[in-house]
């Protein structure tokens, strides 16, 4: 199967005040983006566990973006600091069992950013199709 | 066309083997070989692990002898990290390290390669266990040596966390201090440890020596090997377990080296077969002549024969007074007969116990400054100890930040690799003529790995008395003598 | 009187321990030598292969298995025994969750045979021979087991019916699950044998853990003393409690070391690992992308930490083939 074929499945989980809305913005003012990240919406980007991340790997996904407000704008005040040192800590891991680092990614995007929701996303479909896919739990 | 035999998996050892025998058309045997059919890789998966927490990863090597990789293992760590212990946590480690030598080489007389002594080597299957040890010795005493393992692992677990895989040992020492009490409690329990070490001894004479059909076993020619032999000196070249130099002795008994473990890789090299997993130690002066014994050949022997072979006595009075005897009743030294290694471990369970004894009466054990924290980066480091089954070198190197960039380990069992090899098809030759062969005569194969107690000698189960059990007592030649049984049975 | 049960122990790619643990039971084993019959237990008793393959399927009431998988021989005798066996309990971490074996979940079996049998220096093999398969010596073919890439943890070879917990389990676990199964009281097939709650409940210094902790350093055992009465995690020290199963009574923590995970996660978590890591973020102080990779960095071996007994059955369950580190 030629790599030009394949098409990267990643799964963005984003969260509910900022970056979900971006995405919405981005929708309505007709900003077309790569449809290869589905968006699970979460009340704070502080909810996502970790084994959320490696799930979504061993389930199949080639990658995952993470979302949320800019540090200080978090709705729920700590939520995106959680999110960052959680986030940090899973990036050694992940490196540890040779997970590539262009496959999973954190980006604070704020309420009124729609153009950095596509450029976040178009980016990133655009390094996983040359990177290939994932499938390393599943070999 | 060869006939080949095959004994899988090969029993009462810690670890998988497996024997095949190939007999020629006369019926006799042509070649045997002991396979040792599986890895694990620990010297590869340890890269890049964080040395300190390698006393609690290498332990899992054996779990059997556990205490002796957790302690080899925190002597690296000291060489690693530049740091002396304090002396109260070298002999708070040398206190713990002779409780497990004493309980281990124990397991092993009344369980594991003693069954075919006491039960005897023809004995059926089914009887060549504990069941037939405590039938054979009886029910009390099968009680006294389920309580005397029980006492010292209890205390183990008291002083090192766990006694299946101790964790108190860090480079510059142990994790904490003894408690008083517990100390009293064992300076009360030592003498009934020493007394039931010179028990063993007893039985040894009375089942084994008294008898002559085992004699005569012990000094058969094809349970006897002439090798050199390595094993660890004090400083006044007695037998020691926790630390000290390597000797080696050649065949004729002859002193090769006395080295500090630190120089192994001057002496000892490792020779891969593709016939089994794991590797050959051999000396690299005289080099490795293949699977033979001999003054050019550099395999050698390593285990409780090959320390007291090497040695000039005991450390402790009653056991050099056993030491003595042994030495005398089988024609002086280097005894090369395998089999005589029972005799010689049970020596060693007694010198353990009487250094426990010294050491829980000595005032130091429960000064409380037992670790001293590194203050230098750690480069490389080698440590040594002498485990029940022979010598244990581990090596280590690591990054500034001590994360392991190299993990050697020459584990006991390996130094008698050859040697078992060597073992396992001479007695073949020996016991297998014209193509007979039984379970008794393939046992008696088997018995000459398990003299070595080979690091895959592992645990049976225990009969205290209260239960109703039946077990039947039997001449050598298998004509039952009596059936003792108690209640209900 | 009605035919005693038969009971099998095993062995895959494990270390011994768990047989002590056994033996450890001391009096009780009697109980259940007197009620079982005991038809296999390398270890200690001379059954070999051949008497097991001779008995009819599911005539085993429970085969007690330990040890991670990772030669074929071990598969093929895992297999063997769950076609004769009814009940089959995975016993001790390695069967559980992979174990410390698990770790080489990291190589690949290039890697491992490399480092065993070419780079450590004692070596002298400059012919560059490895184990083989099948091998021909003096005219005699020879075979070993094959040594897979990948350990698997036993329910990822066969169907597991219940999981002893532990490295090596504690004999008192032991007996309690001896007894179910003697009594017919064990809980639903699946269950893992011990209590469903996590280490930091049972601990002696679970006092001293406060609510919220907020880490500006990390410690290692290596350089830093520990303080015998307060809470690892309170101190900086990284301890696995909060991500690990109760039931081990806490030795190591009495031995004043902190604990590494070798009972396994709690029920509703699938990534050991990853449960600890988000745990452990949740107490770091810094707020900024460079000071938290400070802090981190003091973490000198996350996998090998967080996954010290469990890579094999971790969502990722291996380091990606080929990518070289
Ligand atoms: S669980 Fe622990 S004690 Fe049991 S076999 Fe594995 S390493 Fe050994
Ligand atoms: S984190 Fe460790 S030391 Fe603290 S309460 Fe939990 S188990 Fe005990
Ligand atoms: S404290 Fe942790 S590492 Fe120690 S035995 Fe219990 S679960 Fe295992
Ligand atoms: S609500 Fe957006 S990060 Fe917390």
């Amino acid at each position: 199967m030629a790599t030009a074929a394949f098409e990267p499945r990643i799964v963005a989980f984003f969260c509910n005040w900022c970056t979900y809305t971006a995405s919405d913005l981005a929708g309505t003012a007709r900003m077309t983006y790569e449809p290869n990240a589905p968006v699970v919406r979460v009340m704070c980007s502080g909810r996502i566990d970790p084994q959320f991340v490696m799930k979504a790997l061993h389930e199949g996904a080639d990658g995952v973006l993470i979302g949320g407000c800019h540090p200080g704008d978090c709705h729920y005040q700590e939520g995106n600091y959680k999110a960052l040192r959680r986030f940090r800590l899973l990036k050694r891991v992940l490196g540890q069992l040779g997970v590539e680092n262009e496959r999973v990614r954190l980006e604070w995007i704020s309420a009124s950013e729609g153009d950095r929701v596509q450029h976040v996303i178009n980016e990133m479909t655009g390094q996983l199709r040359a990177l290939g896919p994932f499938n390393g739990a599943r070999s | 066309m060869t006939q080949r035999i095959t004994i899988d998996p090969i029993t009462r050892l810690e670890g998988h083997g497996k024997i095949e025998i190939f007999l020629d058309d006369r019926g006799e045997v042509a070649s045997a070989y002991i396979q040792i059919p599986e890895l694990r890789g620990f010297e590869r998966f340890c890269l890049g692990r964080p040395a300190e927490e390698m006393p609690r990863i290498t332990e899992r090597i054996c779990g059997v002898c556990p205490s002796a990789h957790h302690i080899a293992s925190a002597r690296t760590l000291d060489s690693l990290y530049h740091v002396d212990p304090p002396p109260a946590a070298h002999k708070v480690r040398e206190l713990f390290y002779n409780l497990f030598m004493f309980e281990d080489h124990t397991l092993h007389f009344y369980f594991l390669g003693g069954p075919d002594f006491i039960v005897g080597p023809g004995a059926p299957a089914a009887e060549r266990n504990v069941v037939g040890v405590i039938g054979k010795v009886g029910l009390e005493i099968g009680g006294k040596v389920i309580e005397a393992r029980k006492i010292a692992r209890a205390f183990m677990a008291e002083m090192a966390g766990k006694v299946v895989h101790p964790v108190f040992g860090l480079p510059g020492g142990v994790s904490k201090p003894l408690k008083a009490e517990m100390v009293d409690r064992l300076k009360a329990a030592a003498p009934g440890l020493v007394d039931f070490a010179q028990f063993s001894l007893k039985a040894f004479a009375d089942i084994v020596l008294k008898n002559q059909v085992y004699v005569d076993t012990i000094l058969a020619d094809h349970y006897a090997h002439r090798t050199h032999y390595m094993g660890t000196v004090d400083a006044n070249g007695r037998v020691t377990f926790y630390r000290g130099r390597l000797r080696v002795i050649d065949p004729s008994g002859t002193r090769v080296v006395e080295f500090d473990p630190s120089d192994y890789l001057t002496y000892i090299g490792e020779h891969v077969e593709p016939w089994s997993y794991i590797k050959f130690p051999f000396l690299k002066r005289p080099g490795w002549k293949g699977f033979v014994d001999g003054p050019q050949s550099g395999v050698f022997r390593v285990a409780p024969l090959a320390r007291l072979n090497v040695a000039d006595g005991m450390a402790t009075p009653r056991a050099q007074e056993h030491y003595e005897q042994m030495v005398q009743t089988l024609g002086g030294k280097p005894v090369h007969s395998t089999l005589a290694t029972h005799w010689a471990r049970l020596i060693e369970a007694l010198q353990a116990t009487e250094a426990v004894q010294v050491l829980a009466n000595d005032p130091e054990i429960l000064d409380p400054n037992v670790r001293r924290l590194p203050d230098r980066a750690p480069t490389e480091g080698i440590g040594a100890v002498e485990a029940p089954r022979g010598t244990l070198i581990h090596h280590y190197a690591t990054d500034p930040n001590g994360l392991l960039t190299m993990v050697n380990l020459i584990v006991a069992t390996v130094h008698n690799a050859a040697p078992i090899q060597m073992s396992i098809e001479k007695a073949a030759k020996g016991v297998i003529h014209g193509g007979q062969v039984d379970d008794g005569l393939l046992n008696q194969v088997e018995m000459a790995f398990r003299a070595y107690d080979p690091c895959f000698g592992c645990a049976t189960h225990t009969l205290p008395g209260e239960m109703p059990l039946t077990a039947v007592v039997r001449r050598s030649d298998g004509s039952v003598v009596t059936t003792l049984s108690r209640g209900g049975a | 009187m009605a035919q005693k049960p038969k009971v099998a122990f095993y062995w895959c790619a494990s270390c011994g321990g768990c047989e002590e643990a056994v033996v450890d039971l001391e009096e009780r084993i009697l109980k259940v030598v007197d009620a079982v019959d005991i038809v296999l237990w390398p270890v200690a008793m001379d059954f070999k292969r051949k008497d097991i393959e001779a008995m009819e399927d599911g005539s085993i009431a429970v085969a007690f298995i330990n040890g991670g998988v990772r030669m074929s021989e071990q598969e093929e005798w895992v297999h063997l025994l769950r076609r004769k066996a009814q009940l089959v309990v995975a016993f001790g971490a390695c069967a559980h969750l992979g174990g410390i074996p698990g770790l080489a979940n990291l190589s690949d079996r290039q890697q491992v045979f490399q480092t065993v049998y070419s780079d450590v220096p004692s070596l002298d093999n400059q012919a560059g021979t490895v184990p083989a398969v099948q091998s021909r010596v003096n005219g005699y073919d020879l075979h070993l087991p094959e040594f897979w890439d990948d350990v698997k943890a036993l329910n990822q070879v066969i169907d597991v019916d219940y999981y002893l917990p532990g490295c090596a389990p504690p004999p008192d676990l032991i007996w309690k699950a001896i007894e179910a199964i003697l009594a017919g009281t064990l809980p639903p097939k699946g269950a893992v044998l011990s209590p469903n709650k996590a280490c930091c409940d049972d601990c002696p210094r679970k006092d001293t853990k406060p609510d919220r902790i907020e880490l500006t350093a990390i410690k290692r055992p290596a350089t830093h003393l520990a303080d015998p009465e307060t809470c690892f995690l309170a101190q900086g020290f990284i301890c696995m409690g909060p991500a690990t199963r109760q039931g081990c009574g806490m030795p190591c923590i009495e031995g004043n070391m902190p604990c590494r995970g070798c009972s396994g996660p709690l029920d509703d978590v699938f990534d050991q690992g990853a449960k600890f890591l988000s745990a452990f973020a949740s107490i770091l102080a810094p707020k900024t992308e460079a000071e938290i990779d400070a802090l981190l960095d003091q973490i000198p071996d996350p996998v090998g930490t967080f996954y010290r007994f469990s890579l094999p059955v971790s969502l990722l369950h291996r380091r990606k083939p080929g990518v070289r580190v």
